[in-house]
């Protein structure tokens, strides 16, 4: 089973995507400081880094442009840099402010938009605009070719498929060229023609209310003119997730549900034509051949340990072991979903992961062959 | 959001525990992975214990209560699954329907809209409209006086709200509705919906956190978000999955000397206590600075070891809800 350093080999863009709560941002995190580690020019994308870990890379003021984390620091925890860490947070009204900047075929337009009461409120809050403008930052940084690696940390949606559909969303939501024909800012309905649509138009006047109706008629005709621009650069951007230098790593948990939802999750992208790494499973409890024999523990322990104690340990010992094998269950499940490809395990660390030193450790697992994790894993290096 | 989160002052006093079960209408919030739908079953089941009845609605189609309770898809209808429980998953779309029957009062007339290209086109495009026809829906489930003919009275509903970042634009969004239509039906009905949020005797919200560094610290800015910006009361945090504190820290350093000693299952007994330990020790840091940095009271719930949950678990967890 392949590590992260030959699933990356050849590549240049990794996009780590999950649903919430997995370690997702850490774990981009991890590979971004390993990549770079080992020579490469890497850039991280992330979303809402902990305080705590973007404070110890000495990112505090971390925007919408990239920002190097200082190479001392990884002198610092023992390791050699090779090549350089940079990272940035995604602010996705910025960026959409900075599209339509480009877009806008005049100032006039520009100007009308940005400052359109409608697109003010949804700018940030249109379902799927974070998404899209992850995507759409990752194109530019990409384009611009500062770094000779990406590494994107995708959003928390709800649904962890969003992003893919989000391009195609958001050129449909501003596409707006039926509205238009209703909702010239002057004389709403003048210009329905036939029965029907005057009746349905009354109908929707009676639900709606008419002043909304005219604002968003104003709003979709501010946005009519870069439509074209839009579309062409949503296709662009899919180009990018499905080439080849691209490759999408699925995050998640160990657990019965983070686990399905990551073998469906493959399923689209491998539907979508979208190539894909493998999955990383965070927080894993690692069982060895000790892990998961318990003959004689409490007795054995009895003796330096006193009947008591022996007896919790043990008792505690039943624990990890029913959750070790619920781990190994789900994990050997996903690997028969996925039948050939990468499932990384990171274990699960006896101390939360929020500096260099913590994602170093995560490399450990990431860029190890799986002989090499399960003896780290029994040599109790977590 | 970096710089968002420096610890408030603990506030000595802690209000008196509002019981969460006089409330008509509760959210339950928090990060994605961190046990909302645990714990908003739970909650179900506590309150239908004391007799009243109540229902849990899911908005993302999760179907959680459904493998819970064994049922077969709950949908868009309201499915009795315990003794005074029901659940109800809320379809966005099926949402706009009722809705839109209940505007136009003419069966008709609402067909002929939904049939329009142009107003599927609208529905589609306008951002915010599936979450305000949910909270409609929530809205009308929790009413005093149901709107839909023969509904069913509750005398709680319990939301499983969607994660922090879209849990908060959920509930922000009939304030937004109102702003984005100044007059007209939508902003009366926004503005109608607005106000039953964030009317605290009847409505609040508790946050579902756990004791690691992202959740808490982002419990801390979502309790800040819900009562500041959104203006939804938090009635309580619940702290999930905690840990038994199972060994003292001089037991800790007694067992530090015999993994030394040790090989085999022993020392791997050993190594699972101490990580055990540590973890245990973690979390209690966790729990304190959550309890720093947030003016609500904090309960917590036990970890459960068991693979996966089942009634007779949440159950259990429902007894420890307090």
């Amino acid at each position: 089973m392949p590590s992260a350093d030959e699933i990356l080999r050849d590549r240049s863009i990794c996009i780590c995507a999950g649903s919430g709560g997995v370690g997702k941002t850490t774990t981009s995190a991890a590979l971004a400081a390993g990549l770079a580690a080992r020579g490469h020019r890497v850039c991280v994308l992330t979303i809402d880094p902990a305080k705590r870990l973007a404070d110890s890379l000495g990112l505090e003021e971390l925007g919408n442009e990239p920002r190097q984390v200082d190479p001392k620091l990884f002198e610092e925890a023992d390791v050699e840099m090779r090549g350089e860490l940079w990272a940035m947070m995604l602010d996705a009204k910025a960026t959409f402010d900075e599209l339509v900047r480009k877009q806008a075929p005049d100032e006039e337009t520009r100007d009308r938009i940005l400052q359109n009461r409608i697109y003010r409120q949804i700018s940030n809050a249109l379902a799927g605009s974070q998404e899209y403008m992850a995507m759409e930052k990752l194109f530019e940084i990409n384009h611009e070719g500062r770094f000779d690696f990406l590494v994107l940390d995708t959003p928390p949606s709800r649904n962890a498929l969003d992003f893919l559909d989000a391009p195609k969303r958001l050129t449909q939501f501003i596409e707006g060229r039926g509205m238009q024909m209703f909702m010239k800012p002057t004389g709403i309905a003048t210009k329905v023609v036939g029965r029907t649509s005057s009746m349905m138009f009354s109908v929707l006047k009676r639900v709606v209310g008419i002043d909304l109706l005219a604002d968003l008629g104003e709003f979709f005709q501010a946005f009519s003119g870069m439509v074209d621009g839009f579309r062409e650069r949503a296709k662009r951007v899919n180009e990018l997730l499905a080439d080849p230098a691209t490759t999408f790593m699925v995050v998640c948990g160990p657990q019965g549900e983070p686990i399905e939802e990551a073998v469906y999750f493959h399923r689209k992208l491998v539907e979508a034509k979208l190539p894909v790494g493998g999955v990383i499973v965070n927080k894993v409890h690692y069982a060895t051949e000790a892990d998961l024999s318990d003959s004689g523990v409490a007795d054995e322990l009895s003796g330096p340990l006193g009947d008591e104690l022996a007896e919790r340990v043990a008792a505690n010992f039943r624990d990890y072991q029913a959750l070790a094998k619920r781990d190994a269950h789900n994990v050997d499940h996903l690997a028969r979903e996925l039948q050939a490809k990468a499932v990384i395990r990171v274990p699960y660390m006896d101390e939360d992961v929020h500096d260099l030193t913590g994602l170093l450790k995560i490399d450990r697992y990431l860029f190890a062959s799986e002989a090499e994790r399960n003896q780290l894993a029994a040599a109790g290096t977590s | 959001m970096l710089g968002r989160t420096s610890p408030r002052p603990h506030i000595g006093i802690i209000p008196a525990v509002p019981d969460l079960f006089e409330k008509r209408l509760v959210f339950v919030t928090g990060k994605g992975g961190v046990g909302k739908s645990t714990v908003s079953i739970a909650l179900g089941l506590a309150a239908a214990e004391r007799g009243l009845r109540t229902i849990v609605c899911e908005v993302a189609s999760q179907e959680n209560a459904s493998r819970v309770f064994k049922k077969g898809e709950v949908g868009f209808n309201e499915v009795g699954v315990a003794d005074n429980l029901w659940a109800i998953s809320i379809d966005p779309d099926e949402s706009l329907r009722e809705y839109l029957l209940l505007q136009l009062k003419v069966r008709a007339a609402r067909d002929l809209l939904m049939r329009s290209r142009i107003f599927n086109y609208l529905t589609a495009a306008t951002p915010g409209l599936k979450e305000m026809v949910t909270i409609g829906k929530i809205w009308e489930l929790a009413g005093t006086d149901r709107r839909v003919k023969k509904g069913r009275q509750y005398d709680l509903v319990i939301v499983d709200a969607p994660a922090t970042g879209h849990g908060v634009g959920f509930l922000q969004t009939p304030r937004t509705f109102a702003g984005i239509a100044r007059v007209g039906p939508i902003h009366n009905q926004a503005k109608a919906l607005d106000a039953f949020i964030t009317q605290h005797e009847t409505t609040g919200a508790v946050i579902v956190s756990l004791p690691e560094e992202m959740p808490v610290n982002e419990s801390a800015s979502l309790e800040r978000q819900l009562t500041e910006d959104v203006g939804v009361e938090v009635d309580r945090v619940y702290m999930n999955a905690i840990y038994p504190e199972r060994f003292s820290s001089e037991e800790a350093r007694k067992l530090e000397r015999v993994l030394e000693i040790t090989q085999g299952p022993p020392h791997a007994a050993v190594r699972a206590a101490l990580s055990q330990h540590r973890r245990a020790n973690a979390q209690r840091e966790q729990l304190a600075r959550l309890q720093r940095s947030i003016r609500v009271p904090v309960s917590t719930l036990p970890f459960i070891f068991k693979p996966r949950l089942d009634v007779g678990e949440l159950r259990r967890l429902a007894g420890e809800l307090g």
